[in-house]
């Protein structure tokens, strides 16, 4: 089958950069961050299955400054996603189609996923006894 | 003029054999996720300090080994299904492309069976 010849549709860089482009793209990024984040759940449960040994392994991992900082950037993927994902299951129904609605959602999207993000951590912080 | 029967048509399954269903399992899976994840989320802030033994506890309660069971499934089913439109997406020799699948396929639920019997170990 030849499939040279086909028309293409216009790529990336002919479009203006718009918010609602860039939510787009960061929440395939996100995804894919989240699926390499399963992995370490995965190892998480895998430990906790196998004993103390190996579960103090990986919280000594996960308790590293690598270790925070990747938790960190999960925890903004999955909120940052979730939210995401919210709002395309409304695009879903037919709600928030319109331009202006599609701008401002993606705007709350952006500002929760950071302000959730944020809640998180020092709750975390919190719960552990270290913000006093 | 349409060689296909309207029967066919109102399938909508194509060549790919597929209709929506793929879309329907990604939307499926998201919603199972809204509440899942929330409460994965709330769990691990309460967890923050806990040692093994209070998190073997907390997993070998039935509301946790259940809730953590239907996130496992949800997350790999809803995983697979998104890096596969990647992968479609972005790789284009038919055989990478179909060698890819095929590891994304098979290494999700590996991955899904080795966390679902992990939940299962430390619940029993």
């Amino acid at each position: 089958m030849n499939t040279g010849n086909r028309p293409l549709s216009p790529h990336i860089q002919v479009y203006r950069w718009q918010w609602t482009m860039m939510l787009s793209i960061t929440h395939r990024a996100t995804g894919i961050a989240l699926a390499v984040g399963a992995l370490l759940l995965v190892c998480w449960l895998l430990a906790l299955a196998s004993g103390p040994a190996a579960f103090a392994d990986v919280h000594g991992f996960l308790g590293s400054w690598l270790g925070r900082l990747l938790l960190f950037g999960w925890t903004w993927s999955l909120m940052y996603h979730l939210a995401n994902g919210i709002r395309h299951l409304f695009w879903d129904m037919g709600v928030g189609l319109e331009l202006q609605a599609a701008q401002a959602s993606a705007y709350a999207v952006i500002v929760l996923s950071i302000a959730a993000t944020l809640a998180i951590w020092v709750a975390g912080y919190m719960a552990a006894g270290a913000l006093g | 003029m349409t060689m296909r029967t309207p029967i066919s048509r109102v399938r909508g399954l194509g060549s790919a054999k597929g209709g929506t269903h793929h879309w329907w399992m990604q939307r499926l899976t998201a919603i199972a996720l809204v509440p899942l994840s929330i409460w994965f989320v709330i769990s691990m802030i309460c967890l923050a300090s806990a040692d093994y033994a209070a998190v073997s506890a907390w997993m070998a309660t039935p509301l946790t080994a259940v809730l953590m069971l239907l996130l496992v499934v949800a997350t790999f089913y809803h995983m697979q299904l998104g890096l596969q439109v990647v992968i479609e997406d972005y790789i284009h020799g038919e055989g990478t492309k179909m060698v890819c699948l095929i590891g994304l396929k098979l290494g999700s639920f590996a991955l899904g069976v080795a966390a679902a019997f992990a939940v299962l170990k430390v619940a029993f």
